[in-house]
């Protein structure tokens, strides 16, 4: 079976000055349904790891392979494609946009991935019904606590059925019960054959991962 | 593994013009009093453009309808000297055929002289001078003229008819009298052929004119032939000649008379033509125009600098919003459409709005001047085409600023 994510020797430099290896030769494979967590030190290069296998960012040099796709093959425009479809990201500032209604929140993650419009309002609903927002369909973001607005954001993630959902510190701005009640749905994404990899400070989380990834300085390492 | 590209399996994002026109509408409706504001400006600059265009139009035409047809097509022709020689003998170089001679000019529609007859004081009578019915004598102007003046002034009849090119050449006594003149006279029918008497002199009356364009003095005379004024009071020279032209044709025959009358001396003429009419339109317009198409250019290049600056605190602003945009799929192109088209629609609304408003005042200053209200169509149609022009322009670099953020960067920038 073609793993989701195949790192092979992976740097990613940034240019600076000073320039900073954010990744050292990184190797890494996810197979399908894995639940990760990549775990280190504020400043060892989780973010930069993520951007690079959510192809929001190039590595400098080595091969990365996305459900088989090389990335060094595409363009610009292709690389947003890719990342639209085979990829879901929830970030720790949950990135709505507040005068749009939970629904339209969810819709935008379909908004550019030939979804037609009708079939991207009820994939919109499914998703956010999956994460138990049925009812707050039509708040807005300011009306929604902490943890719902969470919740819109991973729905909007999940909405176009991405091979791989990256989360960067998902429970960052969130109390420990509401952090379990996220890492619940995560558990319950994972069942149902979605790949996780969550970025995270927090024991709590990584206790919830069937693996561990640790980065220090740039080295990326398996936990046992 | 390119073979994977051309499969289809990672293809290319896409935006449809519709979702384009969706997402642009909720940015803009997202703050709806900065949108206001800062459509503002291209509706002050539109306005005042459209306002501008509108009443240069407006007040040019008013001008021109002051110039009627018949106005337009009048040529008069007088001796220079008249009125220096006081009422005593002159010479006139006016001669007898003018009539003749003018009408042979392509663009002349009717000619024919007029000159006021020296009677000697004499009153003029309807009645034998003994009748026992009473007063009936009266100082009216006795004028001479020849047949084609009728028509080159524009006269009409009320009853009877005017004198012809026979009356003039036998030099009958007849006379058409002017409406006034008739009242006085109390003649009101000519079937009877009424006598006039002006001193001893019998003349029949075969018609009374019932109005004229121009000489309105013949409104209150005794109208006769020239050839009968020559034989009868001794006329020596036609005074003046009254010229209607072909409509456009009035300038090429002012040009043209003076030589025709007296072709030796023609300057001795003194030609009057209207002036034309086009030339006094573009200049009203060109100077109403020129300050206030300036201003409203000003206005509006203030306006596209406003839009400009707002979209871009709008990309500043909503960094975050990009990155996630990038995040979920789209390309540079979508992020940089869908600030161009926030700017292009308060470009458009404002050219909307200003064209309405621009509108409002070509009607508005038009009801208070008692003016007609007139306006290209074309300006009001074109006005919201060049605001979404003028928002697109200036909408180019913020979406470009936009468009080139790095995803990565865009979503740790913003919140
Ligand atoms: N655009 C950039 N230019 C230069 N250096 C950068 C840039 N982005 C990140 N870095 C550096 O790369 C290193 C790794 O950053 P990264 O954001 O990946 O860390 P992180 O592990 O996610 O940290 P945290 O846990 O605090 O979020 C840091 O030292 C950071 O300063
Ligand atoms: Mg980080």
């Amino acid at each position: 079976m073609t793993p989701v994510v195949e790192l092979d020797g992976v740097r990613r430099t940034y240019r600076g000055p000073p320039p900073v290896e954010a990744v050292r030769d990184a190797t890494l494979r996810v197979d399908e349904g894995d639940y990760v967590a990549v775990v280190g030190p504020s400043g060892s290069g989780k973010s930069t790891l993520l951007s690079v296998i959510g192809c929001l960012d190039r590595p400098t040099s080595g091969r990365y392979r996305l459900t088989g796709i090389d990335v060094g093959d595409l363009s610009d425009g292709e690389l947003a494609a890719l990342r639209g479809r085979r990829v879901g990201f929830v970030f720790q500032a949950f990135h709505l946009l507040q005068h749009r209604s939970a629904l339209e929140n969810v819709e935008v993650g379909l908004l550019y991935n030939r979804t037609p419009r009708k079939r991207r309002r009820w994939m919109a609903r499914e998703a956010l019904e999956r994460v138990g927002l049925g009812h707050r369909l039509e708040f807005p973001p300011r009306h929604l606590s902490g943890g719902e607005q969470q919740r819109v954001a991973i729905a909007r993630a999940i909405a176009p059925r991405p091979s791989l959902l990256l989360c960067d510190e998902p429970t960052g701005n969130l109390d420990s019960k509401t952090s379990e009640a996220i890492l619940g749905l995560f558990d319950e994404l994972q069942a149902d054959g979605l790949t996780l990899m969550v970025v995270t400070h927090d024991p709590q989380v990584s206790r919830h991962a069937h693996r561990v990834v640790e980065i220090v300085d740039g080295i990326v390492s398996e936990a046992s | 593994m390119r073979s994977r590209r051309r499969d289809g399996s990672v293809g290319r994002s896409r935006l449809w013009l519709r979702d384009l026109v969706s997402e642009a509408t909720a940015g803009l409706l997202a703050r709806p009093s900065r949108t206001a504001l800062t459509v503002l400006g291209t509706v002050l600059g539109i306005s005042a453009l459209v306002a501008t265009l509108g009443l240069a139009r407006t007040a040019g035409s008013q001008i021109v309808g002051q110039f009627d047809a018949l106005q337009a097509t009048s040529v008069t022709v007088e001796n220079r000297t008249e009125g220096f020689f006081g009422s005593g003998p002159q010479i006139s170089r006016i001669p007898w055929d003018a009539e003749a001679r003018l009408v042979r000019l392509n663009g002349v529609v009717a000619a024919g002289t007029i000159t006021r007859v020296d009677t000697g004081g004499e009153l003029v009578r309807s009645v034998p001078i003994n009748d026992p019915l009473g007063q009936s004598e009266f100082a009216v102007d006795v004028y001479a003229a020849s047949p084609g003046l009728f028509d080159a002034i524009g006269a009409t009849l009320t009853t009877g008819r005017f004198f012809d090119d026979g009356h003039d050449t036998r030099r009958d006594p007849v006379a058409v009298l002017g409406p006034g003149a008739a009242r006085r006279l109390n003649i009101t029918r000519v079937d009877q052929q009424p006598a006039i008497f002006v001193g001893d002199t019998t003349l029949v009356v075969v018609g009374i004119i019932d109005d004229v364009r121009r000489e309105p003095v013949l409104l209150d005379a005794v109208v006769i032939p020239e050839g009968t004024a020559r034989r009868l009071f001794g006329l020596t020279a036609p005074a003046k000649v009254a010229i209607r032209t072909e409509l456009g044709a009035a300038r090429l025959i002012g040009g043209q008379a003076a030589v025709a009358l007296a072709p030796n001396e023609p300057a001795e003429l003194r030609v009057v033509v209207p002036p034309e009419p086009r030339a006094v339109q573009e200049a009203v317009e060109s100077d109403v125009n020129t300050l206030f198409l300036v201003l409203g250019a000003v206005a509006l290049l203030v306006g596209a600098i406003g839009i400009a600056n707002v979209t871009l605190v709008s990309v500043l602003e909503r960094v975050g919003e990009i990155g996630l945009r990038r995040a979920v799929g789209a390309a540079r192109r979508h992020i940089a459409a869908q600030f161009l088209a926030e700017s292009a629609a308060m470009g458009l609304i404002g050219g909307i709005v200003g064209a309405s408003l621009g509108v409002l005042v070509v009607v508005a200053v038009s009801a208070t001047q008692q003016w007609t209200p007139v306006l290209d169509l074309r300006v009001p149609l074109a006005a919201p085409l060049v605001g979404a022009v003028i928002g697109l322009v200036a909408g180019l670099y913020p979406s470009w600023r936009a468009a080139s953020l790095e995803p990565v960067d865009a979503l740790r920038g913003g919140a």
